[in-house]
């Protein structure tokens, strides 16, 4: 199938409306806040040097904060201001998607408004300040009659970088919960889906290319002092925001939202829990790509109504235990400590998307390997390798301290690499996923844990607080409850790492509906 | 007959440097007064004093017979004109709104400021049609400066504070525009303050000529009263239209009335 003719293309089409809307809106929306912030702070501050310099350097600061860290730090922080404002004045916001993206990017575009503001107003001639003095001008006369028109070319490129730093850094407000052009890009890399990522890639760059040409229009035609330039300019502006954004006008988003976190995995359940909705009567959207950080919370919050969380990773993050008890048991205690938030967990999938030691099948059988037990015999001579988060995690604190593993060399990885890794004996051992369908892929095998060091990962459906009483919901959902085994999610996985049409997290959803209950 | 301007003892310094030092000086009404100075003298400080671009240390200073600190500096600009050097017209804005702008700050309905433009236009000699909706950066810059001459009569102003309005031109333009404000200065009955670095020009275009150095008022009168002076650096600032003068008699062989 060539690149062309893939019918993934049309696909990536069919999202364009919702994702390019939802850019264009939350980029107009920073902007608008960035220039009212930063225009009059310019003006406040031109001609006072002390906190003109402290304004720029907080802004030059905020700019080396990578663009994905400030979206991501603007959600505790909202989080927290809406506690403030729900406790004392009975107010409470979403701290999710729109907001912290907008408040971010305002953020993000201050800098060069500021810097353009401060140079072109300071940069006019003293002579016509005299000038304007001179016929009578009042200050404020004189700025807004001769000091800004004539900084506005200079204060116009300023808004057009910040235009396009914006368009381009909105992709990554994906992980907070904003739609964006972002979607394709962070749906498309861990799906392996390389058409979304480009065409991820091509739709923000044409929109900031399309953006800075029509804002160059207006800002050449101010320097030229035509009107005719600056007005096509502002036409152009005018109809692309209108064409971007009228098509998703009076869509309502009500209904139920299902959230998923940033790997295949989750991109198939919830494309899976959504069809489940729909088939009920339900409507429903997926808002894929959050932040494991970001996903608990906006559930807390009721921004989304369920997602698959994994007990061992809420065990640790919510309830920071570090003891391990059997599977059932960690559920239970885990189902009644989320219900103190009124979080309902309404069962396990069936499958558990644990951290396991593994390694190639034909070596394990070759040493007598099947156990970590019998691993750690062989350790000393043997190399290791994991994400790049798992030999700071308490697991591999605890399997080294169950078993006395002690390895030759140990690596970090990216996890896409780690299974090629250890297939071609680049490395012995790696920490993989039990979920992950590359163990089948390459023929590796999962160690058994028979001391129990790693707590079990039981796939977990969690729904929002306000749908606690929803059995409607609850009726939809519970098909899936025990039925997802874990050598099906595996095939699942391995058909959402494939590069094909086939291997859309759409298309193995219902794969594997057929699969576990759809027969 | 009264001072349209006067200067009673008013000093002005930067930091240590004394720009205007006791400096008391009487402009009356109709008159054509030339401050004449080299650079750093304190002739411009000393005319910025007058409409408050500039606030003096000591001293007072009255327009019309009012205390310029007893009056809105703002209004008090508004009803004196002021001619820029090397015009200081608006760059964003036409030729009929940069002469427009002190009415149009005044409050004056739009049609009034139009016909008080077109009427100025012609006061200045400039063609209507061709100048009127242009921007300062299409003009000349002896058109400029009669625009900016247009600009500082556009609320009927009694009195014109002019900064080198003719320096920067070349001698023909000079020259012609010289003798048409000296003709409007008449017919308005303006009183006119100009500064210049030119004696030849301010012998040739004022009633009196005050002469400036290092802050002080070395000395001041008519033409003929300055050539009676003792004062060596008068004398020497006068000697220069002299030697023009017989250079150009001697070089020049007179030629008969056409």
């Amino acid at each position: 199938m060539s690149l062309f003719t893939d019918p993934r293309w049309g696909e990536a089409l069919a999202h364009l409306p919702d994702y390019l809307g939802n850019h264009v809106r939350v980029s107009l929306a920073a902007l608008a806040l960035g220039l009212a912030v930063s225009l009059p702070l310019a003006i406040l501050t031109r001609n006072r040097p002390a906190p003109r310099g402290i304004l720029l350097a907080f802004a030059s600061i905020v700019q080396t904060v990578p663009g994905l860290a400030l979206l991501a730090l603007f959600y505790p922080l909202l989080l927290l201001a809406a506690s403030v404002t729900l406790a004392w004045f009975g107010l409470s916001f979403s701290a999710f998607g729109f907001l912290p993206a907008m408040l971010a990017l305002a953020l993000y575009s201050m800098l060069p408004v500021l810097r353009n503001g401060i140079t072109g107003l300071n940069g006019i001639d003293p002579a016509l300040i005299e000038a304007a003095k001179g016929v009578g001008m009042t200050a404020r006369q004189s700025l807004l009659m001769v000091e800004l028109p004539l900084a506005l070319p200079v204060m116009m490129a300023g808004i057009r970088t910040a235009a396009v730093w914006v368009i381009g850094t909105a992709t990554l407000s994906t992980p907070i919960g904003q739609t964006s052009l972002g979607n394709y890009i962070f749906a498309g890399l861990q799906t392996q889906n390389w058409v979304f990522v480009l065409f991820g890639c091509l739709a923000s760059a044409l929109l900031a290319l399309a953006v800075d040409q029509l804002l160059g229009q207006i800002e050449g035609g101010l320097r030229q002092r035509s009107r005719a330039r600056a007005g096509l300019g502002a036409v152009g502006i005018a109809a692309l925001v209108a064409a971007t954004l009228v098509p998703t006008m009076g869509r309502s988003s009500s209904g139920y939202v299902v959230g998923a976190k940033t790997f295949a995995e989750q991109y198939v359940l919830s494309a899976l829990m959504r069809d489940r909705l729909q088939v009920a009567g339900l409507s429903a959207t997926a808002r894929s790509g959050l932040g494991s950080s970001v996903i608990f919370e906006a559930l807390k919050a009721g921004d989304i109504d369920l997602y698959v969380d994994y007990s061992g990773t809420l065990w640790a993050n919510q309830l920071h235990r570090t003891d391990i008890r059997p599977r059932a048991e960690l559920v239970a205690e885990l189902k009644t400590a989320l219900a103190k938030d009124d979080i309902t967990l309404l069962g396990e999938l069936g499958f558990e998307n644990a951290y396991a030691l593994v390694m190639p099948r034909r070596r394990a059988e070759a040493l007598g390997i099947r156990t970590i037990a019998d691993l750690s015999a062989h350790a000393s001579t043997l190399s290791i390798a994991g994400d790049y988060e798992f030999f700071s995690r308490p697991e591999w604190a605890a399997l080294q301290k169950a078993y006395g593993l002690q390895f030759r060399a140990q690596r970090q990885m990216q996890p896409d690499f780690m299974y090629a890794a250890v297939a071609s004996g680049e490395v012995d051992v790696i920490a993989g996923y039990t979920s992950d369908g590359l163990i089948a892929k390459y023929d590796l095998v999962a160690l058994d844990d028979p001391r129990h060091a790693i707590p079990p990962y039981d796939a977990i459906l969690l729904l929002a607080p306000k749908r606690a009483g929803d059995e409607r919901l609850k009726t939809a959902l519970r098909p899936l409850l025990g039925k997802i085994d874990i050598a099906t999610m595996r095939e699942a996985n391995l058909r959402a790492s494939g590069n094909d049409a086939n291997s859309s997290p759409d298309a193995v959803a219902k794969w594997l509906w057929e699969k576990v209950g759809g027969r | 007959m009264s001072s349209a301007i006067s200067y009673q003892e008013v000093t002005k310094s930067f930091g240590s440097l004394r720009a205007v030092d006791d400096v008391s000086l009487d402009i009356a009404e109709g008159e054509f007064v030339a401050i004449v100075g080299g650079s750093g003298s304190g002739k411009t400080t000393l005319l910025r004093l007058a409409n408050r671009l500039i606030e003096a240390d000591g001293g007072t200073i009255t327009i019309e017979g009012e205390g310029v600190r007893d009056v809105d500096p703002v209004a008090l600009r508004r009803r004196i004109g002021y001619v820029f050097q090397s015009g200081g017209l608006f760059p964003h804005l036409s030729v009929a709104d940069n002469i427009g702008i002190t009415p149009k700050l005044l409050g004056e309905p739009a049609a009034a400021i139009a016909t008080r433009v077109d009427e100025l236009l012609e006061l200045v000699q400039l063609d209507r049609a061709a100048h009127r909706d242009r921007l300062p950066q299409a003009l000349s810059g002896g058109q400029r400066q009669r625009v900016g001459v247009a600009r500082a009569l556009a609320a009927k102003p009694r009195i014109v504070l002019m900064d080198e309005p003719f320096g920067a031109l070349d001698p023909l333009t000079r020259d012609a525009l010289g003798d048409d404000y000296r003709t409007l200065h008449r017919k308005l009955g303006l009183t006119t303050v100009m500064i210049t670095h030119d004696m030849t020009e301010a012998i040739l275009l004022a009633d009196r000529i005050a002469v400036m150095r290092s802050g002080k008022l070395l000395a001041q009168g008519t033409p003929a009263e300055l050539s009676k002076s003792s004062d060596a650096y008068v004398l020497e600032l006068l000697r220069t239209p002299r030697r023009q003068v017989e250079r150009l008699s001697t070089l020049l062989p007179q030629s008969g009335a056409a």
